[in-house]
């Protein structure tokens, strides 16, 4: 098991989100978090990520866990001066000695961003950003990764392009996926599990058998 | 014009704040600081007749000044949900305040003209050696969290899920904008100092595309003007601060109408 999520409840005041949540993700896993706007999925995802107290409950990641994020937001403006490769490079080391600049080119070529490193992310197309912030989080050399909505603003071509890559880091790297998202159509097409949050409780099972009460 | 010391002196310091505001720059107009930056140098303005009411350099009454100012006001400004009417009133009252502390400590309006556009050629030794000691102080605070302070200031949604102490990495800088406010208040004035940490690094968003490039433009930029305004201060004998905005304030528009011109055709 990587992760092992033990009772885990969520409260803002007295208003609860979720209530004994109980469920395990396994090493090399792809799993989907899904649930209707609004459900507490981004709050989960916050606890997880120890950027949020969880009222009771707890939860474990395996001993060698290196957690890679991917948040739902960022505040890329149109305007906004960084190159793809320096916007990446902001997790890396101050100093780009020849050793970093060429692990963050190797990430840039796993990300399929190496010939348009040198793009204003401000002009990158909302596709391209999204690689970029997985490029980002992959120069922490993760064993799994969560994604937070990380498709929700792209047209079809870009989506399927995502997960593809998501997909190939599951499949090559053994990476954990935990990919959160509303969309169940893109969910059933690639993920292997899914995690339905919903009604402040979870349920767990294959992504072939999903029958969620949304779509 | 180096024969005299007077120029040797603002040559020496106008170099050092220039390449202090240039790099603080960088990060000022990527935090979207720049109308707290105006703000801090009307708190200036207002440190600043407090000194001259208590006889002492208006240097160090505006350090005071501006390091309380940018504490409090980068804190309402991060939690206020009116930051900007807040940042006004905060401004309105030390503008107030500093008119009175000069009217009461009885001094001439040469004093508040200094205060408020700059005097870089009344700047003596000890006061460059002021400006030099504390210029190096907010470089080193930069360098000291450089890589915290990237991340925070060109990705802060990143920097946070990466666990970076973002809150410490704001108030450092707060720290650092304020020193570079009082220094160089001493050569564009508080009311202009704004220039030096607005302009030159704007113009460095079109032309650099990393953080090195920016700073490396955004220092040149600034160097270029204050330099190439002492010189035409020197020569015809209209105000430098004049010259330094209107160099400023040039590129920046070069810069602007160039990048405008690419991207429409």
């Amino acid at each position: 098991m990587i992760l092992n999520v033990k009772n885990l409840t969520m409260r803002f005041d007295t208003k609860t989100i979720f209530k004994d949540l109980n469920f395990n993700l396994k090493e090399g896993s792809m799993t989907a978090l899904l649930g209707p706007n609004g459900t507490g999925k981004t709050t989960l995802i916050n606890i997880l990520m120890k950027l949020l107290p969880a009222t009771s409950g707890s939860f474990q990641f395996s001993k060698n866990i290196r957690l890679g994020y991917v948040p739902q937001f960022r505040n890329i403006e149109a305007e906004y001066p960084l190159s793809i490769q320096a916007f990446v490079g902001l997790n890396a080391p101050l100093f780009k000695t020849k050793k970093v600049r060429a692990i963050i080119k190797g990430e840039l070529e796993e990300t399929g961003l190496n010939e348009i490193a040198n793009t204003r992310m401000g002009e990158a197309s909302g596709g391209q950003k999204q690689r970029a912030y997985l490029a980002q989080a992959l120069l922490d050399k993760p064993n799994m990764i969560i994604l937070d909505e990380a498709t929700a603003s792209l047209d079809p071509v870009a989506k399927d392009e995502l997960m593809n890559l998501i997909r190939h880091l599951n499949e090559e790297h053994k990476i954990t996926v935990l990919f959160v998202t509303h969309d169940v159509p893109l969910a059933r097409k690639y993920m292997d599990e899914y995690l339905y949050l919903n009604n402040k409780t979870i349920k767990q099972g294959k992504m072939s058998e999903f029958k969620g009460d949304y779509e | 014009m180096f024969q005299f010391e007077f120029m040797r002196y603002a040559f020496l310091a106008s170099t050092f704040i220039a390449i202090t505001c240039g790099v603080v720059g960088v990060y000022v107009v990527a935090r979207k600081f720049s109308f707290l930056a105006h703000t801090l140098s009307e708190i200036g303005f207002s440190g600043a007749a407090f000194a001259v009411f208590l006889g002492i350099a208006p240097l160090w009454g505006m350090l005071l000044f501006t390091l309380l100012g940018s504490i409090s006001v980068g804190e309402l400004s991060m939690r206020s949900d009116q930051k900007e009417s807040a940042i006004s009133a905060i401004s309105a009252l030390f503008i107030g305040l500093g008119v009175l502390f000069l009217a009461i400590s009885g001094s001439n309006s040469r004093y508040a003209t200094n205060i408020l556009f700059g005097s870089i050629i009344g700047v003596d030794r000890q006061g460059v050696i002021q400006l030099v000691i504390l210029s190096i102080v907010v470089l080193l605070l930069i360098i000291l969290v450089q890589k915290q302070l990237n991340f925070d200031s060109f990705d802060h949604i990143g920097a946070l899920s990466h666990g970076i102490k973002t809150g410490l990495i704001g108030v450092i800088f707060l720290v650092a904008l304020a020193m570079s406010v009082s220094i160089g208040s001493q050569i564009v004035g508080s009311l202009l100092v704004f220039i030096l940490l607005t302009l030159p690094s704007s113009t460095a968003r079109y032309l650099g595309r990393t953080i090195p490039a920016m700073i490396v433009w955004s220092v040149l930029i600034a160097l270029l003007g204050v330099w190439a305004g002492l010189y035409l201060g020197f020569i015809t004998n209209c105000p430098v601060t004049f010259f330094i905005s209107l160099i400023e304030v040039a590129i920046y528009l070069v810069a602007y109408f160039v990048h405008v011109i690419r991207h429409k055709l």
